[in-house]
């Protein structure tokens, strides 16, 4: 079972014209959690949209495979429905649109997509009752717009809650601890690894090391202008946060 | 009035049918009533109907658009409909054709034509208020009306169950309908009035509601034309709006070629509260305006106005908003908002917001936006696994709802949603 879930080959991605990933090669089997840490700018951002499939982010080489299947021409709802999750660094506020409503509406697309039969009323409060629960969501957020006037560390917690219900195949975390103090973190990471079995694997971008003392990465990747630098384990991590970016930085320029 | 002096401004052939409407017109009555009729119909036989150098009409130019006006509705034998439970009004090619057939202690139904038969000088200046009376069009309703309902609600009484007024008409050939209705809500009595638009044939409707609120009457007016709406619309609503009343007036506007929404509220009382929203939803070759003139005569008014709008294919909407705040109406407290979502390239939306504000001591503000579906929600939602059609619904209707949730009564609330979401599934 060494065969790759998420594989990422030589991808070069622009823009708005500028090449941002410049022949990015990663690959993340299942069952593992791959860290990918870079300083500002390396890209990492760039990475997560290209893999969830945002309009404006153009692939000019490479290719992008979730379990051997390339999902570049597939729009973000096909990819989601593939069992791709991005959770965002900054999840969008929608007004209007209760919390609730919207989780029932995603999970029953989903399941649409897959040909599953759609979730009952009794059976989606279930679901959502005891994930919220484990996550420390408060019904009454549930009943609010979505994202509408939550707290960085609630709307974490929210996309958390999100990947629980959507249980995806292969789950993105982009940059998940900014703006989190250590007790939400905590509490995100927890709500993370409990997502952790053999079948799922993760990508976990980071700027810092905190994070990963939370959610103990398999490997760790090191991105610096828009290139996988150096591959290691999770002691590449504490490497650095103690020597910082700046032999990776030079290295790349 | 004779045709033969006809007036300049009589020249187009749809103008030509209206005059002899108006010249034909039966029975046009002695008193006060019938000199309120014969003063609108010298109105609309002076000014025609309006164009585009009409500032009120500029963006709909009723001159170009109505070509031709359809015969007068006959009153048929067939304006007859059973009757249903509720307090529901029917009025069929412009006659009334239902009444309730049984009213709460407090609260009066008539049939406009026998109101008009025996109404004298209040009744004829309750009918045909000086409230937007040089406009044309609503001078030619006024001219025209024949008959129509009139809904008291005495003082003090509080109707529990909304009124409904349906206005549609018999199957057949093209027609026009004139309809007018009276509300006269006393003081301190409170009232739900929900008036829908439907019709079975192609019409040129001109309707007018005129509603009186006295001290405290507290009134919710909902309007909706929807699936089967008339394809010509003109639609006027008065107000005069006592002290300390509260008029709130919600629109929901989905369907017809053609349509006017035209609100002329007076706030004659102090500390009167008006409140006008509304959502139009256009699509195809629609085109819809919503005109409000909010006429804050007295002091320590409040008004809010907020108008969504949603359009698509190469549909038009007009919004107009005159706030007029006279000299001595100070510690006026105005606020108007309206919102656009353009769906497609050829959707167009014209805004006006007016304010006159000629007293010193008040607070009016004014907003307009117009805009496109936010792409970065859509990608959010769409990484959720919403298709994107499903994405773009869910946004529309959250934009919609914020409008819609300020309707009181839950029942017309959940009927104007559901509107709304039949309408969005048209659009897949």
């Amino acid at each position: 079972m060494n065969k790759s879930m998420l594989e990422i080959r030589n991808l070069h991605a622009s823009v708005g014209g500028k090449e941002i990933l410049k022949g990015l090669t990663l690959s993340v089997k299942a069952g593992e959690v791959a860290a990918v840490m870079g300083p500002n700018g390396s890209g990492k951002s760039t990475l997560s949209y290209v893999i969830a499939g945002r309009a404006g982010y153009e692939v000019t080489q490479g290719d992008v495979l979730l379990d051997g299947e390339s999902v570049l021409a597939m729009a973000p709802n096909e990819r989601a429905a593939k069992g791709l999750f991005l959770a965002f660094q900054y999840p969008l506020e929608i007004p209007g649109v209760t919390t609730h409503t919207f989780l029932r509406t995603a999970m029953n697309a989903q399941r649409r997509a897959r040909g599953e039969a759609e979730l009952t009323t009794a059976d989606f409060m279930k679901v959502m009752n005891a994930a919220s629960g484990k996550l420390g969501i408060a019904r009454d957020m549930l009943r609010r717009g979505l994202n509408v006037g939550f707290s960085g560390g609630e709307k974490k917690r929210l996309e958390v809650l999100q990947m629980a219900l959507l249980e995806p195949r292969f789950g993105i975390l982009d940059e998940t601890d900014s703006g989190l103090d250590i007790d939400a973190l905590r509490i995100v990471a927890e709500g993370v690894n409990a997502l952790r079995t053999k079948e799922r694997g993760f990508l976990v971008i980071t700027h810092y090391q905190r994070l990963l003392d939370h959610i103990v990465p398999d490997s760790v990747h090191v991105l610096s202008a828009g290139r996988i630098v150096k591959s290691g384990g999770k002691e590449l991590a504490h490497e650095l946060e103690k020597n910082g970016y700046r032999d990776y930085v030079a290295d790349a320029a | 009035m004779t045709v033969a002096a006809r007036p300049a401004q009589i020249r187009t052939e749809a103008e030509t049918a209206l005059a002899g409407f108006l010249a034909a017109r039966p029975e046009v009555q002695n008193g006060p009533a019938g000199e309120a009729q014969r003063k609108a119909a010298g109105v609309f036989a002076l000014k025609g109907l309006p164009h585009r150098r009409v500032e009120a009409w500029h963006y709909t130019d009723l001159r170009s658009l109505m070509r031709e006006a359809w015969p007068l509705a006959a009153a048929s034998a067939s304006a007859k409909a059973p009757a249903r439970e509720g307090l529901r009004v029917m009025i069929i090619d412009g006659v009334c054709a239902v009444l309730p057939a049984s009213s709460p202690p407090g609260i009066k139904f008539t049939a406009l034509r026998d109101a008009m038969a025996s109404g004298g000088g209040t009744f004829a200046a309750q009918l045909f208020p000086d409230i937007g009376a040089d406009d044309s069009p609503a001078a030619l309703n006024a001219a025209l009306a024949r008959d129509g309902v009139v809904i008291e609600i005495a003082a003090g009484v509080k109707a529990d169950a909304p009124i409904e007024i349906h206005f549609t008409t018999s199957a057949g050939a093209p027609r026009s309908e004139y309809p007018r209705c009276l509300v006269i809500a006393g003081a301190g009595s409170s009232l739900t009035l929900s008036e829908t638009h439907a019709s079975a044939a192609r019409v040129q409707r001109n309707s007018a509601l005129v509603c009186w609120l006295s001290e405290g009457a507290q009134v919710e007016h909902v309007f909706h034309t929807g699936d089967a709406a008339p394809e010509q619309h003109i639609a006027t609503l008065l107000g005069d709006i006592g002290a300390g009343a509260g008029f709130q007036s919600f629109a929901l506007v989905a369907g017809g070629s053609l349509l006017r929404r035209q609100c002329f509220i007076r706030q004659s009382g102090e500390r009167a509260k008006i409140g006008l929203r509304g959502v139009s939803l256009l699509k195809g070759k629609q085109h819809a305006d919503t005109t409000l003139v909010i006429d804050h005569a007295v002091p320590r008014g409040e008004s809010r106005e907020l108008f969504k709008h949603i359009i698509t294919g190469s549909a038009s909407g007009v919004f107009q908003g005159k706030v007029l705040v006279r000299p001595h109406a100070q510690k006026t407290d105005g606020g108007m908002k309206s919102q656009t979502l353009l769906l497609s390239g050829e959707a167009a939306m014209s805004n006006k917001p007016e304010l006159e504000i000629f007293a010193d001591d008040v607070v009016c503000g004014h907003g307009a936006t117009v805009g496109q579906l936010d792409t970065d929600q859509l990608f959010y939602l769409m990484t959720r696994g919403l298709p994107k059609a499903q994405a773009e619904g869910l946004l529309i209707e959250a934009f919609a709802r914020e409008a819609i949730e300020f309707v009181g009564n839950g029942d017309l609330r959940e009927s104007c949603a559901a509107a709304l979401t039949r309408w969005l599934e048209t659009l897949n």
